[in-house]
Parts: structure tokens; sequence; C-alpha cells
């Protein structure tokens, strides 16, 4: 861990500020292009979270807990070893509770919130941030979950690794984004990727880690009070679940 | 896995936490942790100069102390809710089942 450290600190001694993109900064085209990728999302997202408080009204609050540690985590502006800030996503946790349109749907509401109020993102690249924080994340969390588990079932190496690396893959995604809509003159999409991954990417390391405990301490809680929810949530999603006691 | 061995567990994952956040402040020496979004907006302007963002914020926030106050209203009310919840489901573990 010192070691990478180290070569991340001598790597990339540049300061960077990584956020989703900001407003404008992308092509109309391209914007566009990610407000439609995510809006059927979006939309199947809704359709999924009314089907969950209707058939089990007792997850709201858990709904809620999930939806606000997407809040706080994006609001925590961590310092990183590149020398600048960024933030986690928090999309890991639910995405894993209550599957990954749940988590479109609530990390899009946490992103027009920052789009609105703080200058943060913004409306016209709220598409394309939503697609990288509130679609890719949650989805590759779902995965790399239920992956891990049916490999060797070890759930909170399961839950870590989900979260931190949803959280990765999201600026990873940013990256692809801007590279596609700034290819360099000279090399192209790659080139590109490159010089925003280093920014993007590479600060989010640290933080896709704490993302990761964080999600699990958050876990630990959930299993030491409330095992019967998350019971319900396996029974609901339809998995790991042998025993027919209900 | 006994309940004080849990509680321990957590607080190693709470110490963690802190120590990659402020491991930085300690090592990376000369570092301005910050700024605006300057960097992505840099790189930007190098690939392609005569990029003008075509769109700006509806609303941007009054002054660095506004914005801070609006960052710490997010975390606060997040970090309230996640609270309440945890807290509520506690005290219903414990009531004793009738």
């Amino acid at each position: 861990m010192a070691v990478v450290s180290f070569y991340l600190v001598v790597g990339f001694p540049k300061p960077a500020y990584a956020m989703h993109i900001m407003e404008g900064f992308l092509p109309i085209e391209w914007a566009i292009f990610w407000w439609v990728v995510a809006l059927p999302f979006f939309v199947l997202g809704l359709l999924r979270l009314n089907r969950i408080t209707k058939a089990n009204p007792e997850l709201k609050l858990l709904l809620g807990l999930a939806g606000a540690f997407a809040f706080v985590l994006s609001a925590l502006k961590i310092p990183s070893v590149t020398g600048s800030c960024s933030h986690p996503t928090g999309t890991g946790l639910g995405a894993v509770l209550f599957g990954p349109l749940t988590m479109t749907v609530l990390g899009s509401l946490v992103l027009l919130f920052q789009a609105l109020l703080l200058a943060h993102g913004g409306l016209t690249t709220l598409g394309a941030n939503a697609f990288s924080m509130a679609i890719a994340g949650p989805f590759a969390a779902y995965w790399i979950y239920n992956l891990i588990m049916g490999a060797s079932g070890k759930q909170k190496t399961a839950i870590f690794l989900a979260a931190a690396l949803a959280n990765l893959l999201t600026y990873v995604i940013t990256s692809i984004q801007l590279a596609l809509a700034f290819p360099a003159p000279v090399g192209g999409f790659i080139a590109s990727f490159t010089k925003f991954a280093a920014i993007f990417a590479v600060t989010q390391i640290p933080l896709a880690i704490s993302e990761g405990l964080l999600t699990v301490l958050v876990w630990n809680w959930l299993q030491s009070y409330n095992p019967q929810e998350l019971e319900l949530l396996q029974l609901i999603k339809g998995r790991n679940h042998s025993n027919e006691s209900i | 896995m006994n309940q004080s061995s849990k509680s321990l567990n957590n607080w190693f994952l709470i110490l963690a936490v802190l120590g990659l956040a402020i491991a930085p402040l300690i090592f990376v020496r000369g570092a301005e942790f910050g700024g605006a979004d300057g960097e992505a907006e840099t790189v930007i302007n190098e690939i392609q100069p005569e990029y003008k963002p075509w769109f700006t914020s509806i609303m941007t926030p009054a002054s660095k102390e506004v914005e801070s106050l609006l960052f710490a209203s997010q975390a606060a009310v997040g970090a309230g809710v996640v609270g309440y919840a945890i807290g509520l489901y506690k005290g219903r573990s414990q009531q004793p089942k009738e």
C-alpha cells in the first residue's frame, strides 16, 4: 500500500479536483446522447421503486437509508494522494440491497440536488453524470457482489469490493465520456482517456477504498440490528434462498 | 462473531477511513487539495482550445462560505437520516419480545 501510494504521489503530482463533469463542458450532441441513454434506466428505476414500496412498505426506511448514504458520501470531499480532493459516491450499498435500478433513481436525485443548488456537475451534463454514477456504478456493484458471493460466499469481501470498484468505475466512465467528447488531435480517444483517467480515476483510488470500508460499516450495523429486513430483501431478489420459511 | 469483536471491527473500519483521509494531508506536501473544478477544464482547454462551455449553472453558491454551508447541510441531512434509521433499527432490535 505504501509503495502504491508513493508511486501515485510521485507519478501524478498534478493537483486535480475529481468530480463530475461540469455544466456546459460536454458538447451538446454528447449531452443529449447521455440523457437519452440514461432516461430509460431512470424510468425503469421509478417503476421498480414503486413496486418495492407497494409490496413492502416497511422497506421505505431502508430505502431512505440507502439514499441518505449516497447523499452524505457525495458531500464528503476527501483529500487524496494526488494532492486534490474528490468524493465517494455511496451507490454500492443501495445497489446491493435493492438492485441497481433503485440506485439509478436515488443517485440521479443526489446529482440533481448538487447540480441545482451547488453548481456541482450540471443539468446539461446530468445525463452523462447519471450514467457514470447512478447507472454504471450501481450495476457494477450489483454484479460484482453476486459474482463474489457466488464464487466464495464471503459477504464482507463482496460488499467491500462491490462498493469500492463501483466507485472507481464511476470515474473511469467519466474519463471515457470526456475522452469521447474531446479526443486529442494526436493520439485521439486513447490519449485523452489517459489524461482524464490520471485526473479522475487515480484520485479516486483511496476514496474507493474508503467507500468500501464505510459500506461494510453500515452493512455491519444493519446485520446486527436489522437482519430480518436483509433476509426479506434476499426474498425479493429471489436469490440464495433455499428455506421457504414464509 | 460475538457482539464485542464486531464493534471492535467497526472501530477499525472507522479508523482506516480516517487514516486514508488524513494521510495525504500529512504526506503530500505543498499540494493544493482542491481549488475549482479546474483540472479537467485545463485538460479540455489543452485538447480543444476553442471549446467554450455552452451552458452555465442556473444557480451558483454566492460564495465559498455559502457553498461549504450547502455541502455541510447535505452531509448533515444525509448523516441524520442514516443515524435515525440505524438508531431506530437498534432500538427495535433491543426491545424485549412480548
